[in-house]
């Protein structure tokens, strides 16, 4: 267990002093208070903008709180992904093409631990991006619209947190199969284009991930139905990447 | 027990075959000169010892523990700089030596001490605090070997270490690798032959993948250098040395010459032949000479005769 902390110490300054905390936060942050805004004054955007914006503002209902968590859902899951692939790619991939890696694991540093504190790192480091960003647009739609209900709003932002959490996951053992840091990203995107594809299928899409976000959604609505299988296979997927890419590495040289 | 011992070792890559069933051992407390030319399979075998790559046959065995079974173990016990040593960039010197020293277990207090006495060590002490990032190679070899120190290993494992080393760094380094002669056990792979003669005292020379020789540096100086003698004339009579040395070749007790602008080395077979014959060769041949001489055999002799004649032990 001291040498988790001591790989998470490292893992944690790294994401802190490589800015990759700062920009998650920042990035997060500004789509966190940006949704609300965009649900509110979004129709009033089509009005100026447009010559015949006034009949389709009328044709528009008026905003709620409602559009202003879609938007957040939209955004944050969207730009998340995008996150989660850009900011892990390079974590062992990196480690391995420039030298560090074999530099410190053939010292008393076990290959699961060296990984599992960079997954640790990771979540903890978007774990706050969405924080910041849930606690900006909770704020802002209290302002512009009404409060939400906290418990269904901190229920949404886990689950939102979880589902980022799969494809650091899958971007880690990308990483971890791959000496490139392009190549490992390109097989992320390959695992987001897959699991996009199976989340369309009929019945099988209702375990999928990306259902996790409805889930969140009907949350706040009060209206959705849960999506326990898929919260299943979010967490077996998140396990089962990490065991993967523990396997890989253990047989790898370095 | 020995500190280090290797038994037929194979490893291929593709097409190449980097180690031939090499096997050598490694007596405790000295510093072994592992030599080799370039692709024969020295830092194959450091990185087969220090755990980063596996042997497709053959053993290892570090301080009595073998090297694929006993990984975690054998960790704790070795230090390793390998060829070209990375650090993370954000980190300082001070923080990755001290990070090392984390991972290592050492108490805050040792860590500490232990950092300030590595970095002072290898020189690296002015620029303790100045992010890893900024440094030249020469001050990451440094690095390279204060974070190989740290945890005070019985078998240290270097991979070119002077390599990237301005003159008084490697100077300073092999002072550092001299010093450190009985208190563990250094095995460094180096094709700068000048270095394995000052500091090692066991050397083994590896060609393809095979030993061709392992021994005391004296022994193998003893066992396989040549006799050879190096006759210098001025520059401008180097046409006349290059005929002569045609005109010798034939000679029976002459086994090579080489020639080098103005000076002429004849390795021969016989000494006591060569010492009265060369000379009056030489004279009567009309070169006026500005030197002559029984020239001490180097490493050098004994590496390129058994590297080029493919040798074995």
């Amino acid at each position: 267990m001291r040498i988790f902390w001591v790989a998470l110490r490292k893992e944690l300054i790294e994401q802190w002093r490589s800015y990759r905390l700062v920009v998650v936060g920042a990035v997060l942050l500004v789509f966190g208070f940006a949704s609300p805004l965009l649900a509110k004054y979004g129709p009033e955007v089509i009005r100026l903008a447009l010559p015949e914006g006034e009949e389709i503002l009328k044709l528009i209902p008026s905003p709620t709180a409602a559009d202003a968590v879609a938007q957040y859902l939209k955004n944050i899951s969207q730009f998340g992904i995008l996150l989660a692939v850009l900011m892990t790619m390079g974590s062992v991939a990196q480690e391995k093409d420039k030298g560090t890696a074999a530099l410190m694991l053939v010292k008393p540093m076990p290959r699961g631990v060296f990984l599992a504190a960079k997954m640790v790192a990771l979540g903890l480091t978007f774990a706050i991006g969405i924080f910041l960003a849930g606690a900006a647009c909770y704020y802002y739609t209290m302002l512009i619209f009404e409060a939400l209900s906290l418990p269904a709003w901190l229920a949404l932002n886990g689950l939102l947190l979880l589902f980022i959490l799969v494809y650091v996951a899958l971007t880690l053992l990308c990483s971890t199969v791959s000496r490139s840091q392009v190549v490992s990203g390109a097989l992320a995107f390959g695992f987001l284009v897959v699991l996009s594809v199976l989340g369309a299928v009929p019945r099988l899409g209702e375990t999928m991930p990306g259902r996790l976000t409805t889930w969140a959604g009907g949350l706040i609505a009060g209206n959705g139905s849960s999506a326990w299988p898929a919260l299943a296979v979010s967490v077996g997927l998140i396990f089962g990447a990490l065991l993967v890419a523990w396997l890989i590495l253990e047989r790898q040289e370095l | 027990m020995v500190a280090i011992r290797i038994e037929g070792l194979h490893k291929r890559f593709g097409e190449v075959q980097a180690l031939d069933g090499l096997g050598l051992a490694v007596e405790p407390g000295s510093v072994f000169g592992f030599l080799g030319p370039n692709g024969a399979g020295k830092t194959t075998t450091i990185r087969i010892l220090a755990g980063l790559a596996r042997a497709d046959t053959g053993q290892a065995w570090i301080d009595g523990l073998e090297v694929a079974a006993d990984r975690r173990r054998i960790a704790g016990r070795i230090g390793y700089l390998p060829q070209d040593p990375a650090f993370y960039p954000w980190m300082t010197a001070r923080e990755f030596v001290d990070h090392v020293g984390r991972v290592f277990g050492l108490p805050a207090q040792e860590r500490l001490a232990r950092t300030d006495e590595l970095l002072h060590l290898v020189g690296l002490a002015e620029v303790a605090d100045r992010r890893v990032g900024g440094f030249s190679g020469g001050m990451g070899q440094r690095l390279g070997i204060a974070q190989a120190l740290v945890n005070r290993p019985p078998v240290l494992l270097l991979d070119e270490p002077v390599s990237g080393l301005d003159p008084a760094g490697r100077k300073e380094l092999l002072q550092l690798i001299e010093r450190l002669r009985g208190e563990c056990t250094v095995f460094m792979s180096t094709h700068i032959l000048a270095d394995v003669e000052r500091v090692c005292d066991t050397v083994a020379i590896i060609d393809r993948g095979r030993l061709l020789a392992e021994a005391p540096q004296q022994e193998l100086l003893g066992r396989y250098a040549v006799p050879a003698f190096e006759v210098e004339v001025e520059n401008g009579l180097a046409e006349h040395l290059a005929a002569w040395a045609e005109t010798i070749r034939s000679h029976s007790w002459v086994a090579l010459v080489s020639l080098d602008r103005a000076t002429a080395r004849v390795v021969v077979n016989d000494v006591e032949i060569a010492r009265r014959e060369l000379l009056a060769s030489a004279v009567a041949a009309g070169l006026v000479l500005d030197r002559y001489e029984l020239v001490r055999p180097s490493l050098e002799d004994v590496f390129l005769r058994l590297v080029e004649g493919g040798g074995l032990v």
